[in-house]
């Protein structure tokens, strides 16, 4: 226990002579004794935590200089704490490593199982030469070039992203299929992919949906029948009756075409299995454009805003994607050419790729925007690409209504609303106050020859395109958000409804004061007091 | 990107800092700037900042006075890109022209100015660390805890094992009963539970918990990561620059 080594501190002080008590205590007896009261001292247990002095000055020291950290001296108080937690630690181990490790685990399995989908390829060859190599897009060269720019996931991700694209691949029916971006949650992200399926496939769904729609609404209006037959029966005086109608239901676009040309897939995390967005109808999207909400991460969950959504976070974010694809997807000008080039330009849906097209210079592109092109429609205010004007399609549902308003009541006239063309260069999309619409620069100066050229959107900070030679690509990573200069405003409520029309059977007139009263009483009987004098003189006459 | 690894240790022995740091990048119209952050021995100390346009040339950027973040905060819009862009502050605040005109000098802001000032109101709000990475001497400065192992995968999920990195000023409204439970040399700083409006960061684990992330939702763009049970942690902004004032709405 004592000292041994020279270089311990205690060292030779129970040798005779070096004891630092020696003036006081000469005698050797009493020094040993001193001594050994001393460390009965720091031997005393202590009552609460079992540990005693001596042995925790051992353990310090023993730990300093095992590990021999710099400075020492200023460190000795958290030396001495971590040593006093060592002894308590060892008892809460084997429950604390259960807790740990399972989420860790959970993700390495499922990031392990993409890996594993070797056994299962060669069944699906067969099936994939019949209906042909579906595209899947290479992941890895996309982020290779926009890590040229600076944006992008982490490679690992990346190629996580790829093998579960690849698995979803496998799994649906799909004809081409795009990375489309990353869009930041609260609580976790969402990975989006953008896909077309084959024909045919995924129409069922959409229909079975609609039908059940249809039932729905024609249940209600029978309701609506049998409460106003009710209602005449009863002639007594009756609440008067909303005359609010509801604007006409904008149809949705068809699967295919428009808003709804793409099917996006999103999962949270790679290795997690895809759900699919439901299309998107134009209320959404109108909506979506006045409320500026965060996602959740979590498909199922409510949107609380005003003007109330119509759907939950996954409608909110399929109304998101549609709006940012349309805002930013570009493509250099003439990659893309209409298919007949007399089409007009609402029914001008198709376009190919050209095949004469030649990649102009990166330092082009970079300089004037008018080599970008859209090749998404826009949406337009309605919330269609494709404008439908609603009142045709309600006159059916009118005729059944037996209280028919005018149609120049509610139905305003909707003038019709023209989007730009399909294939507008970007140097048109208008900018806010004096801030352009798009941000280009080439990747980097030093090497001009492999430069890629990228623009970064400022309409919607986080969208990205790339252009190089013959390849070009546009991602979005970011929170899914409009950009605009002023706050946010969100829409007032409208103003409270009048319960009754004002007129004048109803509005309440002003009493006549008192001296109006009696003003017209004398005013009264001088008419008749004349009448009578004319009575009188018509008498005499 | 690669030229960050070549120049900021040359930028530490120029200017002589103990410890310099990528801050993060602030992207304008026209160009972005890259920030970098150096420290004196003194941690709490005012740091200094230098912007650079191309990760090569590095300016220093002076001090931020509260008269250039009271004017700062009256700008909206993106950064233009271009140090020297000149704000006439006649169209957005009249009064603090009016001011500085009877001052004598003219109504305008650079863009430099507007960069500092923003630069600190961001650390001032979101810059964090995890709970012990510092502590406190009994003289005042504060240094790093060369004893801080990182937080455990439980406390590093929680909101409070966060700290500002800032004078606190919620620190001295804790009741008594709370203040006993906290250890004066490492819980010095204001914590992140209490920053309104609540839920204003975002806290994800990543990679099946081997990685924190927190984003602020207050300054979009600012991240911050922590491995668990090791040293490393820090926080980047890559970001427009400009306060997500919507945010009330958006939670």
């Amino acid at each position: 226990h004592g000292p041994y080594q020279p270089h311990e501190p205690g060292y030779g002080l129970d040798q005779p002579g070096y004891s630092p008590y020696e003036d006081e205590v000469p005698d050797p007896r009493t020094r040993m004794l001193a001594i050994k009261n001393a460390k009965a001292y720091l031997l005393k247990t202590s009552t609460r935590s079992g540990l005693n002095l001596y042995d925790h000055f051992a353990n310090i020291l023993t730990k300093i200089l095992d590990e021999q950290p710099e400075n020492t001296v200023d460190i000795i108080e958290d030396i001495s704490k971590d040593v006093k937690w060592a002894q308590f630690r060892k008892k809460m181990d084997t429950l604390r490593d259960e807790h740990l490790t399972l989420p860790i685990f959970e993700a390495a399995e499922k990031c392990k199982a993409l890996f594993v989908k070797e056994g299962g390829e060669e069944e699906r060859e067969e099936l994939d030469e019949e209906i042909g190599q579906p595209s899947l897009p290479n992941v890895m060269e996309t982020a290779f070039y926009f890590e040229q720019a600076g944006i992008g996931l982490n490679k690992d991700e990346s190629y996580y992203i790829f093998l579960s694209l690849k698995n979803l691949i496998n799994v649906q029916p799909i004809r081409t299929c795009r990375f489309w971006g990353k869009i930041l949650g609260l609580e976790m992200n969402y990975i989006i992919a953008e896909v077309q399926l084959h024909e045919g496939e995924g129409e069922e769904e959409e229909e079975t949906a609609e039908e059940e729609v249809e039932t729905v609404a024609e249940e209600e209006k029978g309701m609506g029948e049998a409460e106003e037959e009710g209602e005449e029966e009863e002639k007594e005086a009756e609440p008067p009756k909303s005359t609010y109608k509801p604007p006409p239901e904008i149809p949705r676009e068809e699967n295919g075409t428009g808003t709804n040309k793409y099917i996006y897939f999103v999962c949270n995390e790679p290795g997690k299995p895809w759900v699919k967005l439901p299309p998107v109808t134009p209320a959404q999207i109108v909506c979506a454009r006045k409320i500026k909400k965060f996602f959740t991460g979590r498909l199922d969950a409510p949107i609380v805003s005003f003007p109330p959504f119509p759907g939950n976070e996954a409608n909110y974010l399929r109304a998101q994607i549609a709006r940012i694809s349309a805002g930013t997807h570009i493509s250099p000008t003439g990659f893309y050419q209409f298919a007949n080039e007399d089409e007009e330009e609402e029914e001008g849906d198709a376009y190919e790729e050209n095949p004469e097209f030649e990649p102009p210079p990166v330092a082009e592109m970079v300089e004037s925007l008018a080599m970008w092109a859209h090749h998404v429609k826009g949406i337009l205010k309605q919330g269609r690409c494709v404008w439908i004007n609603p009142s045709q399609k309600s006159e059916e549902n009118e005729e059944e209504d037996e209280e028919e308003e005018d149609k120049e009541d509610e139905g305003e006239e909707q003038e019709e609303e023209r989007g730009l063309p399909l294939l507008t260069q970007i140097s048109e999309d208008e900018g806010m106050k004096n801030i352009p619409a798009w941000t280009a620069q080439a990747s980097t100066n030093l090497i001009p020859q492999y430069s890629v050229a990228i623009l970064q959107s400022n309409r919607w900070p986080g969208a990205y395109a790339f252009a190089s030679g013959r390849k070009f690509d546009n991602i979005y990573f970011g929170w899914g958000h409009k950009y605009s200069p002023e706050s946010h405003t969100p829409a007032l409520p409208p103003p409270a409804q009048a319960e009754y029309p004002s007129g004048l059977g109803i509005t309440e007139t002003v009493d006549p004061t008192v001296e109006e009263e009696i003003a017209f009483k004398i005013a009264q009987e001088e008419a008749l007091a004349g009448e009578e004098e004319e009575e009188e003189e018509a008498e005499d006459d | 990107r690669a030229a960050l690894g070549a120049s900021l240790p040359l930028l530490q022995r120029d200017y002589r800092f103990e410890r310099v740091w990528f801050w993060g990048c602030i992207q304008g119209l026209r160009g972005a700037y890259y920030i970098a952050e150096g420290l004196g021995p003194n941690r709490a100390a005012p740091r200094s900042r230098l912007y650079s346009l191309n990760c090569l040339d590095w300016s220093l950027l002076t001090p931020a006075t509260e008269e250039m973040l009271a004017v700062a905060e009256q700008l909206n819009g993106r950064f233009q890109g271009d140090p020297s862009f000149e704000y006439n502050l006649a169209e957005i605040n009249a009064e603090v022209a009016a001011r500085l005109t009877e001052g004598g000098k003219e109504p305008v802001i650079k863009e430099e100015a507007r960069l500092t000032a923003t630069i600190e109101q961001i650390d001032r709000a979101v810059g964090i660390v995890p709970r012990g990475a510092f502590v406190k001497t009994p003289l005042g400065s504060v240094h790093e805890n060369r004893h801080f192992e990182g937080l455990s995968l439980l406390e590093a999920k929680k909101l409070s094992s966060y700290f500002h990195f800032t004078e606190p000023v919620n620190l001295k409204n804790k009741t008594l009963l709370e203040k006993a439970d906290l250890d004066p040399s490492t819980d010095f700083l204001d914590s992140l539970e209490h920053d309104i409006p609540r839920g204003s960061w975002s806290i994800q684990l990543e990679k099946g918990g081997t990685v924190v992330v927190l984003r602020s939702l207050l300054w979009l763009g600012l991240t911050f990561y922590h491995v668990p049970m090791t040293k490393q942690f820090g926080y980047v902004y890559f970001g427009t620059g400009e306060k997500n004032l919507d945010l009330p709405f958006m939670l």
